[in-house]
């Protein structure tokens, strides 16, 4: 075990993977020379060569396009997007062949490849480079969408991507890089695609998040503990297929739930989750679900004190939850 | 836009039902005006709109029940009256048009309940399942504090409760009770009868009765009186204080007359319990249960130490003719420390009244009746006697404090002369 941040444990985990299996490369633009605008490939294109590490055209579309032929051939592609906001371009090649091909050839076909997205705000990036899609994807049938929050998850989920037989939208938020540090198990510490883990156990309510949120949430859970609210954390880490079974557990075992993502609030995944809740645990609720959430504006802002507007933070969420706790 | 909250109609009274919306959505309301009729386990009142507009919405069906302060309807004030009062006006006081308390064939002994338990709202699913599993009993639910916002009960609040009831073994016996109640007693005929709906008055007085009942250990005594002084003294003046008030002279100051003698001796009778403390009561203000037509209504003599027996006479006479009319108003069923109770009208010789929380103590009047009885000098003689009925909270007082009390009252209804003022 060692103490790593996210961006690291992402690095080793496609560098264990492609050392692992050479049918493993990464295409996108500037990962290889330049190791990736985080540096999430740094030393990559060094230590497997550019056949397997593949700067390509300004061209997500091309980026996608060419994942999906390679998978077809039986590669295991991981295509990385600079920024989750470029990925409009690729939407054709991932919704309408890249989620359907293994549903239009009956199941002949399967698309074993992994496109890395570095996803949402808080770092001054603003319209253009600080965006949510999970809320997209995840409403689309036959793509898998992971967010994780943590290093260790960061990689296990990594690692199950790369060996998940079919296409996986992997979303890191890039304002976790560098800030989050946490222990990551050595060796492969594969985390199952689907399963959402309870970070707190707690017994007065329950703060579901994922991503950037996750930490906010952590950190509110700890105020509360302060005042004698006892808070669970529950961590999605899988968008979709999303984990019924654990946001029920934790809705029953506290009857009070508040949900947080910095995706904007229409049709977002709150919106899910609370759908959920109502439909497999109403008869346990102590109080209406909640949801604190970016609000409803096209993007995020660049001035400084707007995007603090536009981000859920510590103080707001742990508002909230005293709201929900008072009830 | 304004809303329109439940409003606060007494001082213990924790929640009301709307019983019928005088106004639809889309009226026009002056401000004042007659918006809905609520009935609380004490009074029936008009609440009148806080400002003039339209009434745009109504939260709250009729027939439902709700605490105090939950908004029951909304008012979108007209522009003329935007100078008003605030958007969220305080309810106003309601008019001072009280119904007697409907309610289907009320023992006379059923003193005004003082809080309603019935549909206590917002309550949360996680609760009510809790209700179901742990067989809380509406009493029980009212005796729960609510910790939540506006007092809402939590699924914490329950499991507290819960937990504290499984604790001590002394209350177990309270728990087995509770947790029965067989949805039909055993040996019920095999046709069934057919249920008589229950009115908000009738459950309001059950849930009480049964709060008292299970919440206050009531002990019982009677004491004997020879009321033969009383009888020839009111025979004699009955005609003469007709002609000159207007109105008869009963029992029932002459009695309140003594209750009042007895409470000066041992207040501790005219006291409340509370886990404070007991509080002992500044005034004395007697509740006279008045039957009508179908219920009852407790209207109270306040500051009754301070009224002749001609003047307990006439406010009684007042608020028993008023109770019967339907126009007392809130004050006049609020605030009693002590209340009397005179099923004896009805020929009873032994009732045992259950206690109106927070009160210590009530008294039952019995039948006057003619027995003969051993006098002074081992004669036996024709007395008019009657049974005075105690019932008193023991957390409060023991037996030798409501002996001591009926033994005043005795005294001093034997001891009755013309030398005592009627005036």
């Amino acid at each position: 075990m060692a103490q790593k941040t996210v961006i690291e444990a992402i690095r080793e985990g496609m560098d264990e993977e492609m050392a692992r299996d050479p049918s493993v490369f990464l295409i996108g633009e500037d990962v290889g020379q330049r190791g990736g605008v985080f540096l999430a490939s740094d030393g990559l294109y060094k230590k497997y060569g550019e056949y397997r590490v593949i700067d390509s055209p300004l061209a997500e579309s091309c980026i996608v396009g060419v994942a999906i032929g390679a998978a077809i051939n039986g590669m295991r592609p991981i295509a990385e997007i600079q920024f989750a906001d470029f990925i409009a371009p690729a939407m054709n090649q991932i919704i309408e062949e890249a989620a359907r091909f293994c549903y239009r050839t009956a199941g002949d076909f399967n698309l074993p490849m992994v496109i890395r997205a570095p996803w949402g705000g808080g770092v001054h990036g603003a319209l253009y480079h600080s965006q949510s899609i999970e809320a997209t994807f995840g409403h689309i049938p036959g793509l898998k969408v992971v967010a994780p929050g943590t290093p260790a998850d960061a990689k296990g989920l990594l690692k199950a991507a790369v060996r998940d037989p079919d296409p996986v939208l992997f979303l890191e938020h890039k304002r976790t890089y560098r800030l989050v540090k946490g222990e990551v198990p050595d060796g492969d510490g594969v985390v199952p695609i689907g399963k959402a883990d309870v970070k707190r156990e707690g017994k007065d309510l329950s703060l579901i998040a994922y991503g950037l949120m996750l930490t906010y949430c952590l950190e509110v859970a700890e105020k509360l503990a302060g005042e004698g609210v006892s808070a669970e954390v529950l961590d999605l880490r899988t968008i979709k297929p999303i984990d019924e079974a654990a946001i029920v557990a934790t809705a029953k075992k506290t009857g009070k739930v508040l949900v947080v993502h910095e995706d904007t609030r229409f049709a977002g995944i709150a919106a899910e989750v609370m759908a959920i809740i109502m439909e497999h645990a109403f008869d346990a609720l102590d109080a209406p679900i909640m949801r604190l959430t970016g609000p409803d504006v096209p993007a995020m802002p660049f001035n400084h004190v707007l995007e603090e507007a536009f981000m859920p933070n510590v103080d707001r969420i742990l508002a909230k939850a005293k709201e929900l706790a008072a009830y | 836009m304004a809303s329109v909250k439940m409003p606060q109609l007494g001082e213990s009274i924790t929640e009301g039902t709307i019983s019928k919306w005088l106004k639809q959505p889309g009226d026009q309301v002056k401000k004042y005006e007659g918006l809905v009729e609520i009935i609380t386990d004490k009074v029936n009142a008009e609440v009148p709109a806080p400002l003039a507009g339209v009434l745009k919405e109504i939260k709250v069906k009729e027939g439902t029940t709700v605490t105090v302060g939950t908004e029951i309807a909304v008012i979108e004030e007209s522009v003329a009256a935007a100078q008003g009062p605030g958007p969220t006006a305080p309810p106003s006081q309601p008019s001072k048009h009280v119904g007697a308390a409907k309610g289907a064939d009320v023992p006379a002994r059923a003193a005004a309940p003082e809080e309603s338990a019935e549909g206590r709202t917002r309550l949360s699913p996680a609760v009510r399942a809790l209700i179901e599993e742990h067989r809380i009993s509406d009493a029980e639910l009212s005796g729960i504090s609510g910790s939540g916002i506006g007092g809402r009960i939590s699924k914490k609040d329950i499991e507290d409760y819960v937990a504290k009831r499984a604790q001590p073994a002394a209350n177990g016996e309270q728990r087995q009770r509770g947790a029965e109640a067989p949805p039909r007693p055993a040996g019920a005929p095999a046709v069934p009868g057919t249920p008589v709906p229950l009115s908000p008055m009738r459950r309001a007085i059950a849930s009480n009765m049964v709060r008292s009942k299970q919440t206050i250990p009531h002990a019982w005594t009677v004491a004997e009186v020879d009321m033969s002084n009383v009888v020839r003294f009111r025979q004699q003046a009955r005609d003469s204080f007709k002609q000159k008030e207007g109105i008869d002279l009963t029992f029932v100051p002459i009695i309140v007359k003594a209750v009042v003698e007895g409470l000066k001796a041992v207040p501790i009778l005219n006291a409340s319990w509370s886990d404070d403390g007991v509080v002992m009561h500044k005034d004395i203000n007697i509740g006279v249960a008045v039957s009508v037509e179908d219920g009852l209504i407790v209207p109270v003599i306040h500051q009754a130490d301070r009224l002749s027996i001609a003047g307990l006479a006439k406010v009684a006479d007042d608020l028993a003719k008023r109770a019967r009319a339907g126009s007392l108003t809130i004050p006049d069923v609020q605030g009693a420390t002590f209340t009397v109770n005179n099923p004896g009208t009805f020929g009873t010789i032994l009732s045992y009244s259950i206690i109106a929380p927070p009160q210590a103590g009530i008294l039952a009047m019995d039948a006057i009746v003619k027995r003969p009885v051993v006098v002074d000098g081992d004669a036996i003689a024709v007395r008019s006697m009657m049974n005075l009925c105690l019932s008193f909270d023991h957390r409060v007082l023991d037996g030798v404090s409501a002996a001591r009390f009926l033994q005043g009252v005795r005294r001093w209804l034997e001891g009755f002369s013309e030398q005592i003022p009627l005036y």
